[in-house]
């Protein structure tokens, strides 16, 4: 019994950190940009997809793809930043909402009409083979990886956000665009990359699961309302609130399939909605 | 002017009394593919089952009875209302004779009294519950390729009998799922087997099945049987392999088709066994019709696709032979001619509706058995028509004498 659940918290904290993951790149997006951005999933199949045609037609292997891939992904979000999202800065941000959700279905059904529905598989990169017996349970080496590389760069990123002075150039730029643009800097760039890297994180989500699930056009679509909730349970906008959210939703979610499996599904929004009931701006969000 | 407009009305009077004549009503005999073009099954279906009609409606010669075949297609996106309204206005303003496919079971069940209401035919490959030719059945349909009670048959009996006689079931938590459970569970128990316990997830949704992959691997059943589709499958089957059960324990799929087997690889799919209504590769003639259907697909075809041309096939012969596209006539046709094709050898349609044919139990190849492309499976067993399917059912009210 005891066991075995600990196996599933084991397994929570995988898939939390990987929602902490994706959710932290919505986040950014959100506190900073003020974008709600529905492409998000979208932009994680795009990452893995990358991976998977990059093998398959040029050879690339995992490890280049982990690079390259979000560079890519990341430069088609600087295109749709200067295309499409500057010219909504100022409108309520439903625009933008609508926007990005017609943007998801227009690139998946591209990939759906290219690829077809039932996906492809990627091979778990030689070195991350195997695994580790650890008496409780067997644990894959590609997701220890998983878990370490998302904890990683997750607080990395809130560390460059929250305390260097590019972060602070940021986070002033969110508070008052026109005041930072007074100071010298480029505030559209700025916002620019800002977007770029948001989707890049996306990107490179994709690509850590393209080994574990199949690489398929909707397996975005079925990963990005959990991710959503993630970041309104964690405040909107909040970078800590959404990694410590994704981590303790995989919890929560790990516990409830060991006892409970038919809601596993549900219980994500339950939890939503109970914290919005006592917090209206989520765990880690601020009052406005 | 006025000549012209009593021309036209002499040409329609004359088409009016032709119509009444002719023993094809509208003069034309159609056909419209419903399933699903763009969701979740849309490889195993969609696309593929049209050009399969399609090419059922070439091979006749275009024409039955002197009358043009006309074959549509459109996408019921799985939702059983707009199955039901697209086949509504098929009926009633495009002289639709039939509908074929009508993948997953809630699009079918909605359509079926739709087609009777009408007397239209209706000719099922993609969906698998029982209660098509059970207590949902209605005179003019007819389920072709498989039903869930040939798959739990084929794996679930078999599988017992080959020394898998304990069973966890990962079951996808709505209709479908447990009632493929419930008919495996029952052939496991019915074989002497045991069932240690299941786990039913969220579908669609989920992504990661380790959690119930463990629980599985937990409870030391030989057999973990996967009763889920699609996508669901595909991740279980994928992962399974990552947590390494796959060492210990055997997967059995039941319900996987041939494009589920491709996109997952043999590395991953390999030992496994499941049940299949056809299979390309089996013999001369469905190597000869699958390659026709390669060279339009670019993909080998599932056993839906293939029901499909195997079904439209039977049904524009059945016209032929009643002389009349009258459904009444054709049904009855149908229900008393055999069914040899590629797909069906000696195939007999019941009171029920059911198509029963033989069945294949089938392992996955592995990489090093695989000689070329679509080389997937090795048949271990096949399962004649009278075992693979189930008696005719007394809650179907059409049996009732």
């Amino acid at each position: 019994m005891i066991q075995a659940l600990s196996g599933q918290l084991l397994l929570g904290l995988i898939n939390g950190s990987f929602y902490a993951l994706l959710s932290l790149g919505l986040a950014i997006i959100f506190g900073l940009l003020d974008v709600v951005n529905f492409a998000h999933g979208a932009q994680y199949m795009l990452g893995a997809f990358l991976a998977w045609m990059g093998l398959q037609y040029l050879g690339i292997g995992y490890w280049w793809a982990l690079l390259l891939s979000p560079l890519v992904v990341g430069a088609t979000g600087l295109v749709v930043e200067r295309v499409f999202l500057r010219r909504l800065q100022g409108l309520d941000n439903l625009y933008g909402l609508l926007l990005t959700f017609g943007l998801a279905l227009v690139i998946e059904g591209l990939f759906h009409h290219a690829f077809g529905n039932s996906g492809s598989p990627y091979p778990v990169p030689e070195l991350l083979r195997g695994g580790f017996d650890l008496g409780f349970m067997y644990l894959p080496k590609y997701r220890a990886w998983v878990v370490v590389v998302s904890l990683g760069i997750s607080l990395g990123s809130w560390f460059v956000i929250e305390k260097t002075p590019i972060g602070a150039y940021l986070r002033a730029g969110t508070e008052n665009p026109r005041l930072l643009q007074a100071f010298g800097v480029n505030v559209p760039v700025m916002f620019m990359l800002t977007y770029g890297f948001g989707v890049a994180l996306a990107g490179f989500a994709g690509v850590m699961a393209a080994p574990i699930y199949q690489v398929t056009p909707m397996m975005g679509s079925s990963l990005i309302m959990v991710v959503f909730a993630v970041v309104v349970i964690g405040g909107m906008g909040s970078i800590l609130g959404s990694i410590v959210t994704g981590i303790g939703v995989g919890l929560v979610e790990g516990f409830t399939k060991f006892l409970w499996p038919e809601a596993a599904n549900v219980v994500v929004f339950v939890l939503m909605a109970v914290v919005l009931l006592v917090r209206p701006a989520g765990l880690f969000g601020r009052q406005k | 002017m006025m000549n012209r407009i009593a021309f036209a009305a002499a040409l329609l009077i004359a088409a009016g009394t032709a119509a009444a004549d002719s023993k094809v009503s509208d003069d034309v005999v159609k056909i419209g593919v419903l399933t699903d073009m763009t969701g979740y099954y849309s490889d195993l279906s969609g696309p593929g089952s049209l050009e399969a009609a399609k090419m059922a409606a070439e091979d006749f010669g275009g024409k039955v009875l002197g009358k043009p075949i006309v074959i549509i297609g459109a996408d019921h996106q799985l939702k059983a209302d707009v199955a039901s309204t697209v086949a509504r206005k098929w009926f009633d303003e495009e002289k639709v004779d039939a509908i074929a496919d009508l993948v997953s079971s809630s699009t079918a069940l909605a359509v079926m009294p739709v087609a009777a209401e009408k007397k239209r035919i209706t000719l099922l490959s993609g969906p698998g519950t029982t209660a098509i030719t059970g207590d949902k059945c209605t005179p003019y349909n007819f389920h072709w390729t498989y039903n869930n009670w040939a798959l739990a048959n084929g794996t679930g009996r078999e599988v017992v009998k080959q020394g898998g006689n304990t069973w966890y079931f990962i079951t996808a938590d709505y209709v479908f799922g447990k009632s493929l459970e419930e008919d495996t569970a029952a052939m496991v128990k019915a074989g002497g087997g045991k069932v240690l316990g299941f786990s039913r997830h969220p579908s669609p949704g989920t992504t990661d099945f380790s959690s119930y992959l463990l629980q599985a691997q937990a409870s030391g059943a030989k057999i973990i049987g996967l009763a889920n589709a699609g996508a669901d499958t595909i991740n279980a089957i994928k992962q399974a392999n990552e947590f390494g059960i796959t060492k210990k324990q055997n997967l059995a799929g039941l319900l996987v088709f041939i494009s589920d087997i491709n996109s997952l690889g043999l590395e991953t799919a390999k030992g496994m066994y499941l049940t299949t209504a056809f299979y390309w590769d089996r013999d001369d003639a469905s190597r000869a019709w699958s390659k026709r259907f390669f060279a339009k697909m670019k993909k080998e075809p599932t056993m839906v696709q293939a029901g499909v041309y195997s079904a439209v096939t039977h049904y524009l012969k059945a016209i032929q032979a009643a002389g009349t596209d009258n459904s009444d006539a054709v049904a009855a046709k149908m229900r008393e001619m055999p069914v040899n094709d590629f797909f069906a050898t000696n195939g007999r349609i019941g009171p029920d509706g059911l198509h029963r044919h033989d069945m294949y139990l089938v392992q996955v190849k592995t990489p090093a058995e695989s000689k070329y492309p679509w080389d997937y499976y090795k048949i271990a067993k096949v399962i004649p028509a009278a075992e693979a399917f189930p008696p005719v059912s007394d809650k179907c009210p059409l049996v009732k004498k």
